[in-house]
């Protein structure tokens, strides 16, 4: 059977459907549409204000690629600069194939690429080296919760090395339903406050950051990838499989399949979140120690690394209280193998209501 | 659970209990000699809450409860629950006669509720005489309305009534006193019976309060026919179940209403309203999420519905009602049966449950995260329209916005204006952005708009979520008349200026209301639609 034609130029045979509208578009049409509507994000957001220098965190997969590329296409009408990004976590197997796309696609499309990598930035820690000490306990790895939080700051380095005034990532909107649905089952209320917006606006000296791709789903990201015939690495991180957010993924699939708007209902259900003030975090100060944007005294990057250096990798991780001090309390007794990484055991009350039942 | 003799039972009563009055008297919204309705629907949760109040009436329980309590009973709903599912959180429980109690099994019926899902008429009957032989034995006033009833209901069952004053916790504690000094003095005076059990001991002599011909005869053929053209006409079982929802709440708060219920009681447990917050997270319902599953939920104005069994797990729902053998009625779900990827309640509940089995804590996390959410929008101005079918207050930005809901109304691929070959043709798709509430004015001039104009007339009116579950339903035609016709009064309101002119129509009035107890009308909301045509006619553009 014949494809339709196209509906909005009528003259190209429809070469698809858009997956939340059903629309039936050529590829050209379906290219522009999609880019007239990040553009319109950025606009009706006021995200990139003209003469920004953008730093694109570029990791070489297909959200960030498709980001470039549009943000590309689209600076000369917003009279932006860009400048990529890329982040080296030492993940053998993973990252180096990934920075070798980064690398092809900088080349490409003639613009500068800085590489930052965290055994530089974090006195030798690599992902790999995070993964061996936080193996031991027992529990699933969490080194997934490391990897964001050292990414971001990494991120944050290298776009102040460029001379950026604004960061994009290439998070779409599958990401952030994923993300809401993640902290309601982890009980994270402070990130829940926090989230829900296209971006933050920077305080405390933080440069301030987007997400331009955050209203687009995934399969539209993944189609405009294919017409415009992007380079991209598709393969998952070695450490994905344990990751918490592998359910959310299910589950954002299971939703997607009952409603195909799923993802947009998310999200527009986190943009109206209203938690209590008591669970919004602290107004951010700077770190004691780094200087970067932090909530309490230490940023949780250097919390984290000090757990590392300790030999405690769990100490930052969940609500444990007064673990971003010098001087920590001793660690939490380890919990039993089955219960969850997420909320640490003092907090949610159930840890115990299990042992009785 | 540890076997230490059989003393654990008494504990375990005792903790069941506790948490129940627990969580009434801490939050200290239901005042002394109050009507709470108690919303009943023959599954577990609601009949433990039942059962609880039936027991914290009586005369031996320590501090008694000082409500006056009613029963409804809504014909045609069940619970949203399968003994697939009552199996895997309580192993054994299910279905157990236990000698001398009435728990009453039902055939299993293969298809969905009442009237919404085909089940045979004989099958209807008889769940009903089940479901009445219970109530007879509880001594409250009890109420049984059938799903048809929604054919009858007036508009105005649709608009927020003014709360009356609520109480500080110093007003609280001044009732209590009162109503306690009140009590005293009349078992001085050797009355002997407080005012609640006389009322209950009465009760048995004055059947059901509704109308009578309701319990002898089946709601008429034609209503049952009407329903059950709507529920087949909507496309997706979570749209269904979204709809029988809705029905179901309005049906319940007219009856408050109309019987002068302050308060509503239902029997949503900890479980079902972590699985409810999931669902309503992802039905796009995100900014209601403190009414829907908080405690109180005050969005009617003059009834408030209450959650008192929130924190109590299925499990332990499940312990208890089969220790201590209470009677509840089951009837098949919307969704019994149904395959788990059938709708969005299923998979969040299937999802959840499967979670917590391997992370126990999952359900309670969840739980405790919603305690943490605020009855406030995010910008702070709550006194904008309300939504037709929810009654929250609208959640909906500019079609421009850099937000979801302006992602999906704007449609930037059709940019370029269509060719006259293309106006000829039928479009292949229709255009969905006029499901989301933008005016349809891609179709201008290529086929006639009416149908189009009112139903995004209705759109307009509604929440988020609620357009979203819109999508789902083709025509609202087969939607019963109160909503239509609501729909059409609060689009027709028109400016102050014109008020002045604006006659009101005494028919219409009556129309509108239907018992007298619908207290102060709106401003402008009585006019009827032949008024405004003909001011129409005057007003210069």
């Amino acid at each position: 059977m014949p494809a339709p034609q196209c509906a909005s130029c009528h003259a190209a045979r429809a070469a698809l459907r858009r997956p939340r509208s059903g629309q039936a578009l050529c590829g050209a049409c379906f290219c522009t549409a999609f880019e007239a509507e990040v553009l319109h994000t950025v606009l009706a957001g006021r995200l990139l204000p003209p003469g920004a220098v953008v730093a694109v965190g570029a990791s070489g997969g297909k959200d960030s690629t498709v980001l470039a590329h549009v943000l590309r296409e689209l600076a000369p009408r917003l009279g932006v600069s860009l400048r990529l990004v890329a982040v080296d976590e030492g993940i053998s197997g993973y990252r180096d194939a990934a920075l070798a796309a980064v690398r092809r696609q900088a080349a490409r499309w003639d613009l500068p690429l800085t590489v930052v990598a965290y055994a530089d930035l974090f006195g030798g820690w690599t992902m790999d080296a995070v993964a061996r000490s936080t193996a031991g306990s027992g529990r699933s790895r969490a080194c997934c919760t490391f990897c964001g939080v050292l990414r971001r700051r990494a991120l944050e380095e290298g776009a102040r090395l460029v001379g950026a005034t604004h960061i994009v990532t290439g998070h779409n909107a599958d990401d952030m339903a994923e993300t809401v649905l993640m902290n309601f089952l982890r009980g994270d209320a402070g990130r829940l406050a926090r989230g829900g917006g296209l971006g933050s606006r920077g305080e405390g000296g933080a440069l301030p950051r987007c997400r331009p791709l955050q209203l687009a789903s995934q399969k539209e990201v993944v189609l405009y990838a294919h017409f415009r015939r992007l380079d991209y690495f598709s393969e998952e991180c070695v450490y994905a499989p344990e990751a918490f957010r592998g359910h959310a993924r299910h589950l954002l699939k299971l939703l997607e399949a009952a409603r195909p708007s799923a993802a947009l209902d998310l999200v527009h259900s986190a943009e109206r979140l209203a938690l209590a003030p008591a669970a919004r975090p602290p107004p951010p100060g700077a770190c004691s120690r780094c200087g970067a944007l932090a909530s309490r005294a230490l940023c949780q990057a250097c919390a984290l690394l000090d757990g590392l250096q300790r030999g405690r990798p769990r100490l930052a991780i969940g609500k444990g209280g007064g673990a971003r001090d010098e001087e920590g309390p001793p660690p939490p007794p380890p919990s039993d193998p089955g219960s969850a990484p997420g909320p640490a055991d003092g907090e949610c009350g159930a840890a115990c209501k299990e042992r009785c039942e | 659970m540890p076997s230490a003799g059989e003393a654990w039972r008494d504990c375990f009563r005792a903790f069941y209990i506790h948490k129940f009055r627990a969580v009434l008297g801490k939050n200290r919204l239901i005042f002394p000699g109050e009507k709470v309705l108690l919303a009943w629907s023959g599954g577990p949760s609601s009949s433990s809450m039942v059962w609880q109040v039936l027991e914290g009436l009586s005369r031996d329980s320590a501090k008694r409860l000082r409500f006056v309590p009613g029963v409804v009973y809504v014909d045609g709903t069940c619970p949203v629950v399968s003994t697939r599912r009552l199996r895997r959180v309580a192993p054994r429980t299910w279905p157990y006669p236990i000698l001398g109690s009435p728990v009453v099994m039902i055939p299993f019926c293969l298809h969905l509720e009442g009237a919404a899902c085909g089940q045979s008429r004989e099958d209807r009957a008889k769940t009903l005489s089940d479901v009445k032989r219970i109530l007879q034995t509880l001594g409250f006033p009890w109420h049984v309305v059938t799903l048809e009833e929604v054919f009858a209901l007036p508009p105005s069952v649709l608009r927020c009534s003014a709360p009356e004053p609520v109480g500080t916790v110093g007003t609280y504690k001044v009732a209590v006193d009162s109503f306690l000094q009140q009590q005293h003095t009349l078992e001085a005076e050797g009355v002997g019976d407080s005012p609640s059990s006389a009322q209950g001991e009465a009760q048995p002599s004055q059947p059901c309060t509704q109308d009578p011909q309701n319990l002898a005869e089946p709601p008429p053929a034609a209503q049952t026919e009407a329903l059950s053209r709507l529920f087949d006409s909507v496309k997706t079982l979570t749209a269904k179940e979204e709809l029988l929802q809705t029905l179901r709440t309005h049906l319940i708060l007219h009856v408050a209403r109309t019987h002068g219920y302050s308060k509503v009681m239902t029997g949503d447990s900890c479980t079902r309203l972590a699985i409810k917050l999931m669902t309503s997270l992802a039905l796009g319902r995100g900014a209601f999420l403190a009414w829907d599953t908080g405690f109180s939920d005050e969005r009617h104005g003059d009834v408030v519905v209450v959650r008192p069994m929130r924190e109590h797990t299925l499990k332990e729902v499940a312990f208890y009602n089969r220790l201590f053998a209470v009677p509840s009625v089951f009837t098949p779900a919307i969704d019994t049966k149904a395959p788990e990827k059938a709708s969005i309640h299923r998979l969040m509940e299937g999802f959840l449950l499967r979670l917590q089995a391997q992370f126990p804590s999952t359900v309670s996390t969840v739980y405790r995260t919603s305690e943490k959410l605020v009855k406030a929008p995010r910008d702070g101005c709550a006194s904008g329209p309300r939504c037709l079918l929810c009654m929250c207050s609208l959640d909906v930005d500019t079609a421009d916005s850099a937000t979801a809901f302006g992602a999906q109304t704007q449609d930037f691929s059709q940019m370029q204006p269509p060719t006259p070959l293309a106006e000829a043709g039928a479009p292949t798709v229709p255009c969905r952005s006029a499901e989301v509430g933008r005016a349809p004015n891609c179709c201008q001039g290529t086929r006639p708009c009416r149908r189009e104009d009112s139903r995004a007339r209705v759109i307009k009116q509604l929440c988020y979520g609620c357009r979203v579950n819109m999508k789902d339903v083709p025509s609202l035609d087969p939607l019963p008349p109160y909503i239509l016709a609501e729909a059409q009064l609060r689009s027709q309101r028109l400016s102050p200026e014109i008020q002045e002119y604006l006659l009101e129509n005494s028919d219409d009035r009556a129309h509108a209301s239907g018992s007298g107890a619908w207290g102060p009308p709106e401003d402008g909301g009585e006019e009827g639609q032949t008024v405004c045509d003909c001011i129409n006619k005057n007003i210069f553009n």
